[in-house]
């Protein structure tokens, strides 16, 4: 569970770091010698913040700021990452109360007065230190029925899917999701009821649910419109307001209740 | 019937209760402010009221629908917040339906034929 990945030297780190665009605040490199002060939750199960000081370097992200301490403090301390461009989608923590992608945030966008709070996600069960337990994240796709179902073979040609068509545009809208669970975590409904299905599971299943490829409809949308689907969604809108890929699984989410409804209205569900 | 389609139809119940009841309030709202131009006395409102098909049509549907919407809006508060059992949340919001509906009709009946 321990971190992993090629070490990097803190210039190295600021170059990673300086992949994207920074936003014009970001172009303006820190005083010489100027600290952050980070707390970083440690322990498993229970535990504290414990406060480390880090150096301040141009274009830094979060997830620089925690291999910092990892490398230079805390050898032991267990967090997530692997491609660091924001794509894998294994980063995700709860910045200053707020669940964040980390390899693509800015400390400049997240410190206060110099100080940064890093914890993990929430709704998740606690590993240690920074990491939490998927599974039951991950097993929630599977029981929207998150998996294609096709009837083609090998020995078939290609489907012909019109990219314009309003079910090929509303499954584009989804289907760039990296599983960073940032939309779970930041879902009152999950912590509410802990069996809700959540964003992600529910906006993979839209996406399937506007594949015309796709055979297992039926099946699917009783998986979304049981007692923990998407009828338990109060569209709050955290999800979408804090997808890091901008994806809208609310909105997701309000198409399953369309669907679901009218097939229930027609004895269909 | 299933739970699974009771769930769904019950959001769409909710749904359409909800519009109804988005209708039903302004027209309410603009009542209240057309009534009380003249002074708000017990007798000119049932003066106005009593006998009047349409008051009681319109109440008698205003009334349905908060019968409708507001106990499973409930239901869902009690199961999540008060952490009560599906069974527990649902008897309890058919009662408060049930009692919506009673106090509501009397209070239209009231106004329109006592």
């Amino acid at each position: 569970m321990e971190t992993s990945g090629a070490s990097t030297g803190e210039a190295d780190l600021a170059a990673a770091a300086r992949s994207g665009p920074a936003p014009a605040s970001e172009r303006t490199a820190p005083g010489e010698g100027a600290t952050l002060r980070v707390s970083i939750w440690r322990g498993r199960g229970e535990g504290a913040f414990v406060a480390y000081d880090v150096p301040r370097l141009a274009s830094q992200t979060v997830l620089d700021v925690v291999t910092w301490v990892q490398r230079h403090r805390e050898p032991s301390l267990a967090y997530r990452f692997a491609c660091r461009v924001g794509m894998c989608g294994s980063c995700a923590m709860t910045v200053n109360g707020v669940a964040r992608w980390t390899c693509r945030t800015h400390v400049a966008e997240v410190a206060r007065d110099d100080r940064v709070e890093i914890a993990p996600l929430a709704n998740l069960p606690r590993v240690k230190d920074l990491v939490t337990d998927m599974r039951e994240f991950f097993d929630k796709w599977a029981r929207a029925h998150g998996r294609f179902t096709g009837d083609r073979t090998r020995r078939d040609d290609f489907a012909r899917v019109d990219p314009g068509s309003t079910a090929r545009r509303a499954a584009d809208a989804g289907i760039e999701c990296i599983g960073c669970a940032v939309c779970y975590a930041s879902c009152d409904v999950v912590t509410w009821r802990p069996d809700y299905l959540g964003p992600a599971a529910l906006n993979r299943a839209w996406t399937l649910v506007n594949d015309e490829r796709d055979t297992a409809q039926g099946a699917r949308l009783r998986a979304v419109a049981g007692d923990a689907g998407c009828h338990s969604c109060h569209s709050l809108g955290s999800c979408t307001e804090r997808c890091p890929k901008h994806i809208a699984p609310t909105g997701a989410i309000a198409g399953l209740k369309r669907l679901t409804a009218r097939a229930a209205a027609r004895g269909k569900l | 019937m299933g739970d699974v389609a009771r769930e769904a139809k019950r959001w769409y119940w909710q749904r359409i209760s909800a519009m109804v009841l988005a209708l039903c309030v302004l027209v309410h709202l603009a009542t209240i402010v057309y009534a009380v131009r003249s002074g708000l006395s017990a007798e000119a409102l049932l003066a106005r009221t009593r006998g009047s098909v349409a008051f009681a049509a319109f109440y008698t549907v205003f009334v349905a629908a908060c019968a409708v919407h507001v106990p499973i809006g409930l239901a869902h508060v009690g199961e999540e917040w008060l952490g009560l059992a599906r069974r527990t949340a649902n008897g309890l919001a058919h009662a408060f339906a049930v009692l919506l509906a009673i106090l509501g009709m009397t209070a239209v009946y009231a106004m329109v034929a006592a």
